[in-house]
């Protein structure tokens, strides 16, 4: 496998050229990775608010946003810009130091979860050996902030928000890790730039989709589950809770948890496209493209270009199924609490272990096209 | 000591005293669910000093095991049965208190003395090892196949006793005159049986 452009490198080189020792040049390097998907998240997540209102309007023939920039782009800078201008109460009878901490507990897992999404072989935060399972450690984490939040609004509709809401992502999280198991025994390993390049060299045809039809709709459903978007999203069913564990919150610790749900949102988004759609890897291979333009597979041209397209690929994949949850979330109705733990439990948890299963089986038979 | 090593001195001082902390605050906190809450700092902590000893898999199943499932049920438990309470004064409460010292006491004895009677072996080697889940992997289908085995019966034997709690098939008609037959099973009081999909009046709309 080429290395491809490795900016960390590069920028390490130019400042200990500078006069910098090394330790110092890592040092300057190290936060700007982080800043940048900080920044591509929040950005990211603007987009797709942008996108539920455009597509949510389409499917009710409605117009949606128009006059806050060309074609409403603006609307969730405007919402955003509200939300921090809002005043920011708690309730007299919460508990202020829980109430505050429960978004921000919320919130930080799914940042750091952004540590191991790859854009390209060396366009990533960190390449941690554990890769995907830092994922699902991370996102275990979320219910406590949502438990705290409920409990400290002091509200029965809260705390039983919070309460559905642990209940759900851990029945969830089973079928979720045992379906990213089955990807990551194929590709004997965790790392997420592992898993993309052992999709690669076929093209679209070697995606983990092909190989794993049931795992990924096992994947998708439980992390929209985990999202808590419709038809999962029970937490915070209007005509039963109000507004379940968001019932007291405004102001920007509302908004906390309006981001983390958006952020989760495109990061499971990402995470598909990373597991199933060969992450930054083009439906055709990349050598076949060198070799009909005639230059070599290190053409610097050709690395950056490919660089920029892998980006491009891993973003579009992303944001094709954030556009298949927005479409769901406004085609299909919620389920009740019974049939989600009923689906959960009953239906995906047999299924995912079977599919484990097998494909323990085909690997064994089938080395070559199951990762031997 | 160059930055990497300060960078760790400092983490490890930061975590060990977020664990203290944490756990201090567990035991001697009165409020039931500030405890509950610590214990999670308790367990982030310990995850923190695994990843500072190179052991990123302990550190994440830490975090997996004891923050997301443990920790998350007991929060559940205690929110479920949430009763304030004022702790009443116990009469001759120095007995008990006396007991819990001296029991700590001996046991943080016990545990330093092994920790400074054992020869560890300290690694000096600066690089990380990678693929710590191989060796553990290796270790568990080795010379750890036993302790593995009998963890996973552990396992299989609790989640068969969690269905079968909660998959009961109970009589409507039995009373307490017919508890004396059946002296295994837990008396419970009837339910109305409604699958999922067989309620006529929720699609009626």
């Amino acid at each position: 496998m080429d290395q491809g452009i490795d900016l960390q490198q590069t920028f390490i080189q130019s400042l200990m050229d500078l006069g910098l020792p090394a330790g110092a040049a890592k040092t300057v390097w190290m936060p700007l990775p982080m800043l940048l998907m900080i920044i591509g998240a929040t950005v990211g997540v603007l987009v797709s608010v942008w996108l539920e209102r455009k597509i949510s309007a389409a499917v009710q023939q409605r117009v949606g946003p128009e006059f806050i920039g060309p074609l409403g782009v603006l609307a969730p800078v405007a919402d955003g810009l509200k939300l921090i201008f809002k005043e920011d109460t708690v309730p007299a009878k919460a508990d202020p130091l829980l109430f505050t901490l429960g978004p921000v507990i919320v919130v930080i897992p799914v940042f750091l979860s952004y540590l191991i999404v790859p854009f390209g072989q060396n366009l990533i935060v960190t390449n941690v050996g554990m890769g995907v399972f830092v994922w699902i450690a991370l996102s275990s984490v979320v219910p406590i902030g949502l438990l705290m939040s409920g409990y400290a609004s002091n509200n029965k509709y809260a705390l039983l928000g919070g309460l559905r809401a642990a209940a759900q992502s851990i029945s969830y999280e089973i079928p979720l890790a045992l379906a990213v198991m089955a990807i990551v025994l194929m590709s004997n390993s965790l790392s997420t730039i592992d898993i993309v390049n052992q999709q690669s060299g076929y093209g679209i045809l070697g995606w983990n989709i092909w190989r794993q039809p049931i795992g990924f709709v096992i994947f998708w459903i439980a992390a929209l589950a985990e999202c808590e978007r419709i038809p999962f999203d029970l937490p915070e069913a209007e005509e039963e809770l109000v507004a379940g564990y968001q019932t007291e919150y405004s102001g920007m610790k509302f908004a906390l948890f309006y981001l983390g749900s958006y952020v989760n949102l495109v990061l499971s988004a990402l995470m598909v496209a990373v597991l199933y759609l060969g992450g930054w890897e083009l439906p055709i291979p990349t050598a076949l493209i060198a070799n009909w333009l005639g230059v070599g597979e290190t053409n610097a041209w050709l690395e950056i270009v490919g660089a920029s397209l892998g980006i491009t690929m891993t973003l579009l994949k992303a944001y094709f199924l954030v556009f298949t949850a927005i479409l769901l979330r406004w085609t299909v109705p919620r389920v009740r609490i019974d049939q989600l733990l009923d689906l959960g439990w009953k239906f995906l948890l047999p299924i995912s272990l079977v599919n484990l299963l097998v494909t323990a089986a085909l690997k064994i038979a089938f080395p070559g096209a199951f990762g031997g | 000591m160059n930055l990497a090593e300060g960078v760790q001195i400092v983490s490890f001082g930061l975590l060990a005293a977020m664990m203290l902390g944490a756990a201090l605050g567990v035991v001697l906190l009165s409020n039931v669910v500030y405890s509950a809450f610590l214990l999670a700092g308790a367990f982030i902590s310990a995850a923190g000093l695994y990843l500072l000893l190179n052991a990123d898999f302990v550190a994440m199943a830490q975090v997996l095991v004891y923050v997301g499932a443990v920790n998350v049920l007991i929060i559940f438990a205690i929110m479920l049965v949430n009763k304030r309470e004022d702790f009443t004064p116990i009469p001759q409460a120095w007995i008990r208190k006396t007991a819990t010292a001296v029991v700590c006491a001996g046991l943080f004895a016990l545990l330093s003395t092994m920790v400074l009677a054992t020869p560890w072996a300290i690694s000096t080697d600066a690089t990380v090892p990678s693929g710590s889940m191989v060796v553990i992997g290796k270790h568990f289908f080795t010379d750890f196949l036993l302790p593995f085995e009998l963890a996973s019966v552990l396992l299989l034997m609790a989640l068969i006793g969690a269905i079968v709690l909660a998959r009961r098939e109970f009589l409507p008609d039995l009373e307490e005159a017919d508890l004396q037959q059946t002296m295994l099973t837990l008396p419970e009081r009837p339910r109305e049986l409604t699958p999922a999909g067989s309620n006529p009046g929720s699609h009626s709309k």
